[in-house]
């Protein structure tokens, strides 16, 4: 009799997890890193982002998965013709998850308070120009603008620009309350972020009900949280060493999509010896791309010669003219009076990419006689020490904002590169609109500081997803930190 | 006996003042700026020196370090700056998983280590004691988050007997909870039970080769009497006192532990606060544990006097 029920005990604990295997509404994501916060109006952490943009928080506009943007809350905008004031149309019938309606006063309330003094938003450039936000009617705003601006649509669709209420804005942190198709169920913190599906969202119905988000920050327990099955999809996935087994393996899938990662030996072009252009001219020619993306990153990666996304169809590739050649780069260390080389260092942040491709650059540029001395730093003495004291000879890091070949033209910025010609370039190009003249601007820059060998340019970082078979709706690229939980279903 | 107290009560309050001077400082003075970590590299220096402001790190430090001391003796731990949640209250949810996790491996390492150790003396130079002694040779010498990194490769890959990590939490009834935590537990409890058994095995072989066992055995007890009634319970000394020594570190070893298992207990959330300058979290978490180890020295104190009278007469 014992042994029966026992036996029966078994059966209905096996049919039960049959039952929630075939039911497949709901999805496990991996992620390295867990966000500090919620509240994407306030921190600059990509997990953020990754949790909640698009999810549970939506802007006036959004970023899709090619990058380009759309309209979101906004259904349509007018430009006068000065190109001072946009009229945004809103959404009908929009609520926040609280049930509250979302209207021109939120939308108001929610730049007002980005743009404000006090403001503590990580990207608070992005609504500099911006000197006043107007109600017409609760479906109706107008943003007036200092100065014309054709990027506002672009910069009201990043994850620091979503739409948030006057009554949960200071508690967004931890519980976050937005107008997406998902509301937040629970966070664990340092496991798992839960949302379910907000049944009163204003758009379609999402496929999934629910999906939670685990952070999983050691790569080798990253692997096996996906071989074991415990994560449906690994975004970011931190070990490109066995993404190959996975590739072999027809239950998985292996995304390896691009970033607007600009993954770049930086070079304080301030300090001796690098303030001479033969010694940087020199760095370029000792570093062998392909051999960093290939010991680093296991062959995931493509070369860049600029700092430049080579997915834009603005991109030039530009890596001949920085093409491997150690000889030419003793040449030029000889030509610069360095003849047997020098010492200096090579700070590293944390992530991978660093740490394995520093190592390996260490290498070759002692092939050519100069000497790098390794420091690994955390992230936050690295943006204290290299980024804002600018207290460093070598680094590698990546630059993941969108189209940030802007940086060049701040005299003050970390690297230190300044060039009047560059600045006037920026200057034309902020000011073009005409879609041709854009493109001729973008190129000369990209051209210029190739020219100038401000940095080594090594590669672009890739995106790297690992899911089961059956999840289909993910984006291939990365074009912002997000995970489109909407566009996700499961095969049937 | 109250003047030995009273100087114990005020050796802790020393200790304790000096070590949360100490800790402040730490804290304060290794680089990176918490604002300025959270902002990212596009923040603009107001909004930096904003969230500074929001934060109180616009306050001079020896302030800062009134106000912390003056919220601690008054239970209130601050809040943490990143996760903007009392920090008592995530330490209190951490302590669920650290602590019965430490307890877990503790009971798994002793229940292992003990029989095998009696054993290894009992046979003492033959096969099963060179086998234990090989054995556990190898259980010190293998690093635990190696051992770990098998365990889910046999349990959790190739067989689907656990999952590879995580905690589902103990709202589900305790079974799952116990479940998520029994890999760890015996990544932590190997190494441990390894050295308990050794020790076991050396201090039942002193303690039977004590005059008062060959007196046992003279006066007609079994082999099998002597060892249990009179060595064993002799030989539990040393293996108690290693025991106490093992549980704090248990909590250390922990952190590497949570970090293969992605465990949400308290040496990830140091980790996590460390990297990310939570200065509050972490000088508060820091000085709970310090306070923690000071207690119970000086309950161990307090009891030395109870048990051994000159002590008391000491002062």
């Amino acid at each position: 009799m014992n042994r029966a029920k026992m036996w029966l005990a078994a059966a209905s604990v096996l049919a039960l997890s049959v039952g929630m295997g075939l039911a497949q509404d709901s999805l496990t994501i991996g992620m390295q890193l867990e966000p500090p916060n919620l509240d994407p109006t306030g921190g600059a952490a990509e997990a953020i982002d990754s949790v909640v943009y698009l999810n549970i928080f939506e802007g006036l506009t959004r970023f899709t998965a090619d990058g380009s943007v759309a309209p979101l809350l906004a259904k349509a905008w007018d430009i006068s013709a000065d190109g001072l004031v946009y009229t945004f149309s809103l959404q009908d019938g929009v609520t926040f998850h609280d049930g509250s309606a979302f209207d021109a006063e939120d939308v108001k309330f929610s730049l007002d308070r980005a743009r404000a003094a006090d403001s503590t938003n990580a990207q608070k450039a992005l609504f500099a120009q911006i000197a006043d936000v107007t109600v017409i009617d609760a479906a109706t705003v107008q943003v007036t603008l200092s100065q014309p601006n054709g990027a506002l649509p672009f910069n009201l669709a990043w994850g620091d620009a979503v739409m948030v209420a006057a009554e949960s804005a200071a508690t967004n942190a931890t519980a976050p309350v937005g107008t997406g198709p998902y509301r937040f169920g629970e966070w664990v913190q340092g496991d798992r972020v839960g949302l379910v599906r907000s049944d009163s969202y204003w758009g379609a119905a999402p496929p999934l009900a629910s999906a939670t988000f685990r952070f999983i920050s050691d790569p080798s327990a990253a692997f096996a949280a996906v071989m074991a099955g415990d994560v449906d999809v690994f975004s970011g996935y931190p070990a490109p060493e066995n993404l190959a087994q996975f590739q072999a393996d027809p239950t998985y899938q292996v995304l390896v999509g691009s970033t607007e990662g600009e993954t770049i030996l930086s070079t304080n072009n301030l300090a001796p010896p690098f303030d001479n252009i033969l010694v940087r001219q020199a760095l370029a020619h000792a570093i062998d791309r392909q051999a960093i993306i290939d010991g680093a990153m296991f062959g995931n990666g493509t070369p860049i010669g600029t700092h430049f996304a080579p997915h834009n169809p603005a991109y030039v590739d530009l890596t001949a003219q920085s093409a491997y050649d150690p000889a030419k780069a003793k040449a030029l260390l000889a030509e610069a009076g360095l003849p047997d080389g020098f010492t200096t260092t090579l700070t590293l942040p944390p992530p991978a990419y660093a740490r394995r491709g520093g190592e390996i650059i260490a290498a070759q540029l002692r092939e050519v006689g100069i000497n790098a001395e390794i420091a690994n730093v955390e992230w936050a003495q690295w943006i204290e020490e290299v980024f804002t004291n600018k207290n460093f000879a070598l680094t590698i890091v990546s630059h993941t904002e969108p189209m940030d070949i802007g940086i060049y033209a701040n005299p003050d910025y970390y690297f230190q590169y300044k060039s009047p010609e560059f600045q006037q370039i920026i200057t034309d190009l902020t000011a073009a609109t005409d879609p041709a003249a854009r493109t001729t601007l973008m190129q000369a820059a990209q051209k210029r500081i190739a020219d100038d060998y401000v940095n080594g340019y090594l590669f672009q970082l890739p995106a790297l997803t690992v899911a089961k078979a059956g999840v289909q709706g993910l984006w291939p690229n990365a074009p912002v930190a997000a995970m489109d939980l909407a566009a996700l279903s499961w095969a049937k | 006996m109250l003047h030995y107290v009273a100087g114990r009560l005020l050796s802790l309050i020393v200790s304790l003042a000096v070590a949360s001077l100490v800790i402040f400082t730490l804290v304060e003075v290794i680089p990176g700026d918490p604002a300025a970590f959270m902002l990212g590299l596009n923040a603009s220096p107001e909004a930096e020196a904003a969230l500074r402001a929001e934060m109180g790190l616009d306050q001079p430090a020896i302030l800062r370090y009134f106000a912390w001391t003056y919220g601690m003796l008054t239970g209130d731990f601050g809040t943490s700056v990143t996760y903007k949640t009392p920090v008592a209250d995530m330490v209190a949810d951490r302590l669920w998983v650290s602590l019965p996790l430490a307890v877990y491996a503790l009971v798994l390492s002793t229940a292992i280590a003990i029989p095998v150790g009696v054993l290894a003396a009992a046979r003492r130079g033959r096969a099963a004691d060179i086998g234990v002694m090989g054995a556990t040779q190898l259980g010190i010498a293998v690093p635990n988050f190696w051992f770990a990194m098998i365990l889910v490769f046999i349990f959790a890959i190739q067989l689907g007997w656990f999952t590879a990590g995580g905690f589902p939490g103990w709202g589900g009834g305790p079974w799952p909870a116990i479940k998520a935590l029994t890999l760890p537990a015996i990544a932590l409890a190997l190494p441990q039970a390894a050295i308990l058994a050794r020790v076991m095995r050396s201090a039942l072989i002193d303690m039977l080769g004590e005059d008062f066992i060959r007196t046992a055995r003279a006066k007609g007890l079994t082999a099998r009497q002597v060892l249990w009634r009179h060595g064993f319970r002799n030989a539990l000394i040393p293996v108690l006192t290693i025991l106490g020594l093992q549980f704090s570190f248990l909590i250390a070893g922990g952190i590497i532990i949570e970090q293969v298992f992605y465990i949400p207990g308290l040496g990830r959330m140091i980790f996590q606060a460390i990297s990310s300058r939570d200065l509050i979290t972490v000088e508060s978490v820091v000085m709970l544990l310090v306070f923690a180890v000071i207690v119970v020295n000086f309950a161990v104190d307090v009891t030395y006097a109870l048990v051994d009278p000159r002590l008391r007469r000491r002062v």
